[in-house]
């Protein structure tokens, strides 16, 4: 194994320079390293001005998307070795305004999530001293779309954002959907609005690269397909049957 | 120009979402704010693990939650608070079911609980490894659904405002843009989480870096207990990723060099093939990671690139077990130690993970500057004393997150209405001190950043680690203080406004080495052993002395000052912390 890999890396300073530029850094090769480490030694050792987003370095919280190699990845999850013998080039997040080096900005996805109601719609007041039940193969039915950790590489991957930034986007159908099959919730009603939207689920022309970017397993791509289903059952339902039946 | 809210809430994990939502509730009618460093799904409470302990059972009593609390904080903690946590930290979770938090379930779709370490009952509630990652997103998502709460997404706090004996706001810069805007507020509630990261190794986050502990502590409130700092005893080496005590739980067993289960030689119990509560691999985390420096020094740990380890096998549950109730765990050792724990040992040492320590507040989180509030591991209650216990985490930053939001409610609802143009023109200074700081930073013979934060990490591990000693804690106090005014010369490459991180690391750094210095200074005045503090050259309990709180405050010349509080004793008077017998 060759002792140290080239990092290069997409750097764009507004207040310095109009077109962005790449910059080029040695780092060292060391079978524990993921890009992230490499970013950090870049950080801490030679270039202080280098800016992204990190923090759990486990996988979890959903900071440091970036494009590794043309992929949408976690840095911390991504390892050098695996690119070796190099470079390495890391890009922001594909399909969002970047605000500087590898920090994209994210307001969009912000303002979008609370559109879908992504929160449990109860019937009425719940016991307060006792819990819902609901068994392990209720769960299931959910369980895969609450996984989602908000990283936003399904977004960087999805070829309908790239075009139509209205669409609200693997992530956020993935978290309505999360709720609607939830046993305990009941606002898959108020969601069906956005949801049923043309930038809901019907923009979406499942290409399903969503999917294949995820890093949790989510599979927004089948949130979606199902809600497609779900949607066309009631419209087709709604046309079909008299008010009282439906 | 400025912002006005009436509660501002500085972070927004767990304990800030649970006190923005708990305001909310009180009092439609305040507008409260949450000025968080990241967006608060980032927060760190999305990597808690293992659970989150509140009774459920039948065969379970508050009592007995209460007595493990007590006997496993060496008795430490005020009873009175235990007492009321107890009894809140089941409603906090019932409130989280509720609120849609995906709980793992028995077959009959009733809440599964697990057992945990020093919990002599199964009580602790599981969405199976992921449990903070749920609960932080299952807060976040309902905090959505409050219209009236205010999120400043990505703004870093500077500084607390004072004025009048009162905090009045909190300077804060907006990262995008690094536009810097005073806050007005007729109350601030901390909640920015622990600072695991003042030291080398740490299961802890990039973003845990005590900024609350150090906010608070400059602006005149005092840091209590701060020298109990918890070792995990099971941390992934070279990147201290946390593997979860419920490993063990589910019976999990460690093993020295020579495949030996080394606890039943440091009077946790005796071996048996099923996990036995409050007994070896299910002892405290203080008892279980100095075990682990004894087993070192008998050379009987197995020396690796990244320092001694031992071994966590889990292989005896079956890949079944593990995918059920450890996927978290699986997935983490596949990707980081590149082994499959379903059929290898897992090397694991203890790793800095939690403060016992933090903010001084009564048992509504109110500290004792007016308008000042705390929640959470940056605040300490106590109910954690010398040494927390796995899953007791999570619902204190419910509980007291809860507490916190209802005592500010009622506190901004009686105080008088006072002037701001002293508050603003304390805002403008701050703007300019920060001015200053990112122009007169940009020499280039100055050290970097970084490199002090490397040896301020290294002289708290050597100085103020799983045992400590006179002569470690004096060297480690001079250190920092040496530390402090090199880096007042310190160097920063990057003068931008936009997104500059390494001003966020250097407003970091200074708060951390405040920190650092109270858990030395701390750590120097308590001549006993209790807990996660070992003394070596006092290696006793000393109740006589210091069965008492310790609180660090800021003289004005900028030295500090050690004094001792009464711990609150209600129903169990100080006895021996038996385990395994």
């Amino acid at each position: 194994m060759p002792e140290s890999i080239t990092m290069e890396v997409w750097r764009y300073r507004p207040e310095r320079e109009s077109e962005p530029t790449w910059d080029s850094y040695e780092v060292p090769l060391r079978k524990e390293w993921a890009v992230l480490d490499g970013l950090n030694h870049i950080k801490d050792q030679l270039d202080g001005t280098l800016s992204y987003r990190w923090s759990c370095r486990m996988g979890i919280c959903g900071s440091c998307g970036m494009t590794v190699n043309g992929e949408p990845k976690l840095g911390c999850s991504t390892f050098l070795t695996d690119y070796a013998p190099g470079p390495v080039r890391v890009e922001p997040l594909h399909n969002f305004p970047v605000i500087r080096d590898l920090v994209v900005e994210m307001g969009d996805f912000m303002a979008k999530l609370p559109t879908v109601k992504p929160w449990l719609v109860g019937d009425d007041e719940p016991d307060e001293d006792t819990e819902y039940r609901q068994t392990p193969v209720e769960m299931d039915d959910y369980k895969r779309y609450s996984m989602c950790i908000n990283c936003m590489l399904c977004y960087a991957a999805c070829p309908v954002y790239a075009l139509d930034p209205e669409f609200i986007g693997p992530a956020a159908i993935a978290l309505a959907q999360r709720y609607n099959l939830d046993s305990r919730d009941a606002g898959a009603e108020d969601r069906r609005d956005v949801l049923a939207s043309a930038e809901g689920v019907w923009a979406c022309t499942f290409v399903g690269e969503c999917s294949v970017a995820c890093p949790k397993d989510v599979d927004p791509a089948g949130a979606i397909q199902r809600y497609k289903l779900t949607a066309a059952n009631k419209a087709v339902r709604d046309l079909l049957l008299p008010r009282g039946a439906r | 120009m400025a912002a006005w809210h009436n509660v501002v809430i500085v972070g927004g994990g767990g304990a800030g979402l649970r006190a923005a939502i708990a305001v909310a509730e009180a009092n439609p009618k305040l507008t409260v704010a949450i000025v968080s460093k990241v967006y608060p799904m980032r927060s760190h409470t999305v990597s808690a693990e293992g659970g989150a302990a509140a009774v459920a059972g039948d065969d379970d009593t508050m009592d007995e939650h209460a007595y493990d609390t007590v006997s496993g904080s060496d008795w430490l903690c005020d009873q009175d608070a235990v007492e009321a946590f107890v009894v809140e930290a089941r409603k906090e979770l019932l409130r989280l079911e509720h609120w849609g938090c995906p709980w793992s379930r028995e077959p009959d779709g009733r809440i599964a609980v697990r057992a945990f370490g020093g919990m002599k009952k199964r009580r602790t509630w599981f969405a199976a490894d992921k449990t903070g990652f749920h609960l932080l997103h299952t807060l976040f998502q309902t905090a959505l659904s409050y219209t009236d709460i205010v999120r400043y997404d990505e703004w870093f706090v500077t500084k607390l405002l004072v004025h009048d004996g009162r905090v009045r706001g909190v300077v804060a810069v907006e990262l995008a843009t690094g536009r810097v805007e005073t806050i007005v507020a007729d109350a601030v509630i901390v909640c920015t989480g622990g600072c695991g990261r003042v030291f080398p190794f740490t299961t802890n986050a990039n973003i845990k870096t005590g900024d609350g502990m150090a906010l608070a502590y400059q602006a005149g409130a005092p840091l209590k207990d701060m020298e109990f700092v918890q070792y995990h005893p099971t941390g992934l080496p070279f990147t201290g990723i946390l593997i979860t005590e419920a490993a063990r739980a589910e019976g999990g067993r460690l093993l020295n060099k020579d495949g030996y289960r080394y606890l039943q030689d440091y009077d946790l119990g005796t071996p048996t093939d099923e996990p036995v509560l409050r007994s070896m691999e299910l002892g405290p985390r203080d008892r279980l990671s100095q075990a682990f420096v004894h087993e070192m020094e008998k050379g009987r740990t197995v020396e690796t690139e990244a320092g001694h380890v031992v071994h966590l096998d889990l292989r005896h549950l079956g890949e079944k077990l593990v995918d059920e109730r450890l996927p978290f765990v699986r997935e983490l050792c596949a990707s980081y130690q590149n082994i499959d724990p379903v059929h290898e040992l897992v090397p694991v040492r203890p790793v800095v993970h939690y403060m016992m320590g933090g903010i001084h507040t009564d048992i509504h989180g109110a500290t004792p500057l007016t308008g000042l509030y705390a929640a959470g591991e940056v605040a300490c209650v106590s109910i954690n004393g010398a040494n927390r216990l796995g899953s007791n985490s999570l619902p204190e930053l419910l509980v007291f997150g809860a507490r916190a939001g209802q005592a500010v409610a009622e506190f901004v609802a009686t105080v008088p209405g006072a002037a701001t143009a002293p508050v603003l023109a304390q805002g403008r200074d701050e703007e300019r001190r920060l001015v200053r700081e990112l122009s007169g930073r940009q020499h280039s013979d100055g050290e970097r950043i970084a490199d002090i934060r490397t040896e301020m990490q290294e002289t708290m591990e050597a100085g103020a680690g799983i045992y400590r000693d006179e002569a470690s804690l004096t060297k480690a106090l001079d250190k920092l203080a040496e530390l402090k005014t090199r880096f007042a010369r310190a160097s920063m490459d990057d003068a931008s406004r936009t997104f500059n991180t390494e001003l966020v690391a250097m407003l970091e750094l200074s708060g951390m080495l405040d920190v650092a210095t109270c858990i030395v200074a701390s750590g120097l005045r308590r001549k006993e052993s209790r807990g996660a503090h070992q003394r070596t050259d006092f290696p006793d309990r000393d109740d006589e002395t210091y069965l008492a709180h310790s609180v660090i405050s800021r003289k004005p010349d900028g030295d500090w000052r050690v004094e001792y509080l009464p711990v609150t004793i209600t129903r169990w008077p100080p006895g021996e912390r038996v385990y395994g017998r």
